[in-house]
């Protein structure tokens, strides 16, 4: 299988996500469309990896692993508390930062 | 009662004459995978298997009106990225999405629905905007991506041997990416702390409510 | 080796598992007897009559002892790689984990002392 078709898979997943965080208005599908985009960042360093033959590709994806779930803890923190606050979870709604 | 039997025999029957066709073709020199998939490589179908699966769960993230239904979607995305991580003699990477992404990130996603959002009337709190527009988006970036990713002749090297890549990772770490390591210590610890103030504040303001509940 | 002969005992621990788990169901719904009665169908909630909806919002406390989790999950997906070289890497990669290790547990330190691993606040 050729690196070609890992990348062309990972631009289809970050197509989807960049569509799915400009169309949906729900903070939490934002987030997980966020998601879906670094993972499509991930496969694609990792068919570069693959091609290059040397290991910095898998180590920046697994870096980016950790990111994602730092920002997924202190973001879904975020989105709880505004929950709380504002009881809507619409980014149009909770577009500005004080009430 | 006896129609049970019969479809019993029926099923048991056909196993047997697929086993029986599958051993002779076998016994004749034929290899396994070329019997069942013809030209198609095993490889390339297992590919084309696990990229399906990531495409319908990402498109079922993206277009799903139940937000339930999205992280589920998430689930079977992140499973199938996993899954071609192994393709792509990564081994060590696809635990860690098991692990993290799955085991955690996806776990944490779930709780901060149930969290938040009144689940009865989960339809009306998951509304998209623009459908228009974010099909001019995709037909924008999309198409482009993936000229790119099928045009460009990626300079040919011949892909290495696959390899366990833990103890490789590992050299990695403590000598190029040294900084970088320490670095995500660091963002734990910032990690740690900002979302225990976050949630905490919300524990306190929580607790009457719950003793009224 | 490719990825399929090297993953093939997988690949047969999949099918096993999944050849089996479809006989059982499949020989569960064939062979056994189905009664359906209203009392079977209701949820069951040790024994008493259930309350309220099962979709309910759930407390936050919960959510805190997730968000630990994820955290040193990640720490342990950190050390794994580093463990399997540790005699390889001697002092100097010792003391790097070593640095990495106390970040975390001053992190630790902090929430323990904020209170969030404690679990019977109400």
């Amino acid at each position: 299988m050729d690196a070609n078709q890992y990348i062309a898979l990972a631009a289809f997943l970050f197509g989807i996500g960049l569509v799915g965080v400009v169309v949906k208005r729900n903070m939490l599908v934002v987030f997980m469309c966020i998601e879906l985009m670094l993972n499509a960042a991930n496969l694609t360093f990792l068919a570069f990896a693959r091609r290059a033959g040397n290991m910095n590709g898998h180590a920046i994806a697994f870096f980016v692993i950790a990111v994602a779930a730092a920002e997924a803890a202190v973001g879904l923190a975020i989105v709880i508390a505004v929950f709380r606050t504002r009881g809507t979870l619409n980014v149009d709604e909770v577009a500005s930062l004080r009430n | 009662m006896p129609r049970k039997i019969v479809i019993w025999v029926v099923l048991a029957a056909l196993v047997v004459t697929f086993v029986g066709v599958l051993g002779a073709r076998m016994a004749e020199g034929a290899v396994l995978p070329e019997i069942i998939l013809g030209p198609l490589g095993l490889t390339d179908a297992l590919f084309y298997l696990f990229a399906a699966m990531t495409f319908a769960g990402a498109a079922t993230v993206a277009l799903s009106k139940n937000i339930l239904h999205s992280a589920l979607g998430l689930l079977a995305a992140l499973m199938g990225t996993g899954s071609l991580y192994v393709f792509l003699s990564a081994d060590f990477l696809a635990v860690t999405q098991l692990l993290v992404y799955i085991g955690g990130v996806l776990v944490l996603i779930l709780f901060a629905v149930m969290l938040t959002n009144r689940i009865t009337e989960v339809k009306i709190s998951n509304a998209s905007l623009g459908l228009v527009g974010g099909g001019a988006l995709l037909v924008a970036t999309v198409p482009v991506l993936v000229f790119v990713a099928i045009a460009t002749p990626w300079a040919t090297i011949v892909p290495a041997e696959l390899a366990p890549t833990t103890r490789e990772i590992g050299n990695a770490f403590l000598t190029r990416w040294l900084l970088p390591f320490e670095l995500a210590s660091l963002v734990l610890l910032a990690t740690l702390i900002g979302a225990v103030v976050i949630a905490r504040k919300e524990l306190k303001q929580d607790e009457p409510d719950t003793s009224v509940s | 080796m490719t990825p399929l002969q090297t993953y093939f005992p997988l690949a047969i621990a999949f099918i096993v598992a999944g050849a089996l788990a479809a006989l059982l169901v499949g020989a569960a719904a064939l062979l056994g007897p189905r009664r359906p009665s209203a009392v079977k169908a209701a949820p069951f909630e040790c024994g008493s009559d259930p309350i309220g909806s099962a979709r309910e919002r759930f407390g936050v406390k919960f959510y805190m002892v997730a968000l630990l989790f994820i955290v040193f999950d990640v720490e342990a997906v950190f050390v794994y790689p580093w463990a399997v070289l540790l005699r390889d890497l001697g002092w100097s990669g010792y003391i790097a984990m070593a640095f990495f290790a106390f970040t975390l547990v001053i992190g630790l330190a902090y929430v323990w002392k904020k209170g969030a691993l404690e679990m019977e606040t109400d």
